[in-house]
């Protein structure tokens, strides 16, 4: 099969696969009576058409840096972790916990406190499938779905019953007090001339970038980046190299739980001021399409997610103004994550054709 | 706890028993054939909501049924698609489909119906009603055997014998057919199904159109059988949790039926509380039975319970050599 160039291997691929999904979606906008040529308009202006569409599809995307960096370096060690939601909606209870334990000065402390509460729970979730993983190979896949499904029931028994205050109606946790709350950008001196209005963005996104690069230093420039990456391209290879394949599952899974459960930080503590059912809407699973639309590298997955987050942001917009339902975003994540995870090879064969060096056949 | 609550949690376990064990043969074919499929989720979901959707614009559960096979077969083949022709991740592909699957279900629905990503509600022939096996009247009164054919084994919906028939079926063509040795030579060495001629791609196929037609079974029967409609999500993790069975049940028929019997009978007393509480005098919160078979499952995968040995080749796609 013709190589392609690295460009066109890095950027066109995931591009024609995002077109093709977008295409077939486009479809199935006008079999629901709708136009997609207006459904796109409205999309494109409401996720990136003002300062304050942008406010909320940073902040989307924030959360998607988070869990799209947690896929990726389990995807580099060769783990398939679709057990981020589970970790995200623990990394709130995380937030929760330790919004509600102190009566915090300030929010710098307490943002540092509670991202370390995050990533820890969101760790810990993973830490059950990561240990089976490695000590009785037990299908990772599986586990981590069984996990998301346990840390919603975990968290409807803990809202209703236990953290939510007497008097209380909805199953949520007490708001947590002001000093815990997170500058947005319209508070930020300088972005405030951008945004204006009330957006939900706030200082966490800078976090999401700090992770980006960290990210970026463990796997390519670490020894457990390394033992990472070999691991996951051969794991034979690996083992006869001495690396420890525990280690390695455990140390990716772990990471890659911390990670996930960090965006909570963005929506728990930086938005509701509450933990609430379903904190995490999705983002967990939303982080798979990114990491894999991002070829798993940190600017990759910056850039998909800010795509991902002009997406969700707006879809938003999208079934409130129009009748298709809001799931399309659903639907287009699964179909982004089918031709860029798995029809990859059919992309590559359809543009193959035009890098044919002229002359050789 | 009396004899009748027993009888009645053990009929309750064999219909929530019914769609695991249609799953749970649908992902026997595909892996024994070498081919992960995740997207066994996918798969019931998109077949529960056709066939409720067709059921009821047509009055005939069995039409729906047929319509549920097709909508999952398509998914089969574009599983098949990305796994097979294009060699992609199979793992990535079963979960890209579930996603489209999620997503398009309630799409379609809202679309057709405009109630929030719900079909209405069937009745009439538009569902599988329950039917009386011969002789229940006759038999009950034989001790301990004649309650549980009448009671439990009787009067269910007619796709949970056609579950139960399955088993010795798939064990039939497993073992002494001709295509099922072929199919499990081809999920352990697909190079010798290819050096004595055969087709690996189209024996890889012909196990994905099985798992799609069975996954269409355990769709419909969601949502025509069970319940009479479909409501979104209406899976619940089903199509995983048939997966963890077939690897406690080793890739193995009637093992495939004991594993799923087990999981419906924990399903089953997950929608009984009352009875825990009075075996055990404990009051168990309901999130913690609700989630109850996902714990379980995990338990189970964590091989506790002896060592499953996966098909060789499973979840590579196979190059011919040149």
């Amino acid at each position: 099969m013709t190589r392609l160039p690295k460009w066109a291997d890095l950027a066109l691929v995931p591009l024609i696969s995002l077109l093709l999904a977008g295409a077939i979606s486009a479809v199935v906008v006008l079999m629901l009576g709708e136009n997609p040529w207006e459904t796109v308009k409205i999309m494109v202006d409401g996720a990136v058409g003002s300062p304050y569409a942008w406010g909320y599809t940073l902040y989307y995307a924030t959360s998607f840096i988070f869990t799209g960096l947690g896929v990726a370096v389990a995807y580099h060690a060769g783990q398939f972790n679709i057990g981020g939601e589970g970790q995200a909606q623990l990394g709130g209870l995380g937030v929760a916990l330790v919004c509600l334990a102190l009566p915090w000065p300030h929010w710098t402390v307490a943002l540092a406190a509670a991202s370390v509460g995050a990533a820890l729970f969101g760790a810990a979730w993973a830490a059950i499938p990561a240990w089976l993983a490695a000590k009785r190979g037990s299908h990772v896949v599986i586990t981590t779905i069984m996990f998301n499904y346990i840390a919603a029931a975990l968290i409807v028994w803990l809202l209703v019953e236990v953290l939510r205050p007497t008097g209380q109606m909805d199953p949520a946790t007490a708001r947590f007090a002001a000093a815990t709350k997170l500058p947005t950008f319209q508070t930020i001196p300088g972005l405030d001339l951008i945004f204006t209005k009330k957006v939900p963005a706030n200082v966490t996104f800078f976090i999401a970038l700090l992770a980006c690069v960290g990210v970026w230093l463990l796997l390519w420039r670490s020894r457990l980046g390394y033992e990472i990456r070999a691991f996951g391209k051969s794991e034979s290879a690996a083992r006869y190299a001495g690396i420890s394949p525990v280690r390695v599952i455990m140390a990716s899974m772990l990471i890659s739980g911390g990670l996930c459960g960090l965006m909570s930080v963005n929506n728990v503590m930086g938005e509701a001021g509450r933990l609430l059912q379903n904190s995490s809407e999705g983002a967990g699973f939303i982080g798979i399409a990114v990491a894999l639309m991002g070829r798993n590298h940190p600017i990759g997955i910056f850039l998909a997610a800010l795509l991902f987050g002009a997406l969700y942001q707006g879809g938003a917009e999208m079934g409130l103004w129009t009748s298709v339902p809001i799931e399309l975003r659903l639907l287009l994540q699964g179909l982004v994550i089918l031709f860029t995870g798995a029809l990859d090879t059919m992309v590559r064969m359809m543009i193959a054709p035009f890098f044919r060096k002229r002359g050789a056949q | 706890m009396d004899l009748s609550t027993i009888y009645e949690i053990l009929a309750s376990a064999l219909r929530m028993a019914t769609p695991l064990l249609f799953a749970c043969l649908a992902g026997l074919y595909s892996e024994r054939a070498g081919v992960f499929d995740i997207g066994l989720e996918g798969k019931m979901l998109m077949a529960a909501m056709t066939s409720a959707a067709v059921a009821y614009l047509t009055g005939s559960a069995w039409i729906g049924l047929g319509a549920g096979i097709v909508a999952s077969l398509i998914f089969a083949a574009i599983h098949g698609l990305a796994s097979i022709t294009f060699r992609g991740n199979q793992l990535i592909s079963g979960v890209a489909l579930n996603f489209v699957a999620s997503g398009a279900t309630i799409l379609i629905s809202q679309a057709m119906f405009g109630q929030g990503g719900r079909t209405p509600p069937l009745n009439g022939a538009a569902r599988f009603h329950e039917m009386t096996l011969p002789f229940a009247d006759a038999l009950r009164p034989v001790p301990v055997l004649g309650p549980l054919y009448a009671d439990v084994l009787s009067g269910n919906a007619i796709l949970v014998y056609i579950a139960l028939l399955c088993v010795p079926l798939s064990w039939w063509v497993l073992y002494r057919t001709r295509f099922g040795l072929r199919l499990r030579a081809v999920g352990e060495n697909p190079e010798s199904v290819d050096t004595a001629g055969v087709s690996v791609v189209r024996l890889r196929y012909g196990a994905l159109m099985i798992t799609g037609i069975l996954c269409g079974f355990a769709g419909a029967y969601m949502s025509t059988a069970l319940q009479a409609g479909f409501g979104r999500e209406m899976t619940a993790g089903r199509g995983y949790i048939a997966l963890a069975a077939l690897i406690f049940a080793k890739w193995r028929p009637w093992y495939a039926l004991w594993a799923t019997l087990l999981f419906g009978l924990l399903q089953a007393l997950a929608l009984r509380p009352d009875v825990i509480q009075g075996a055990l005098h404990l009051a168990i919160p309901g999130p913690a039975l609700d989630a109850m078979p996902y714990i379980l499952t995990v338990i189970v995968l964590a091989g506790f319970v002896g060592k499953a040995i996966p098909p060789r080749a499973g979840g590579q796609p196979y190059v011919k050599e040149r």
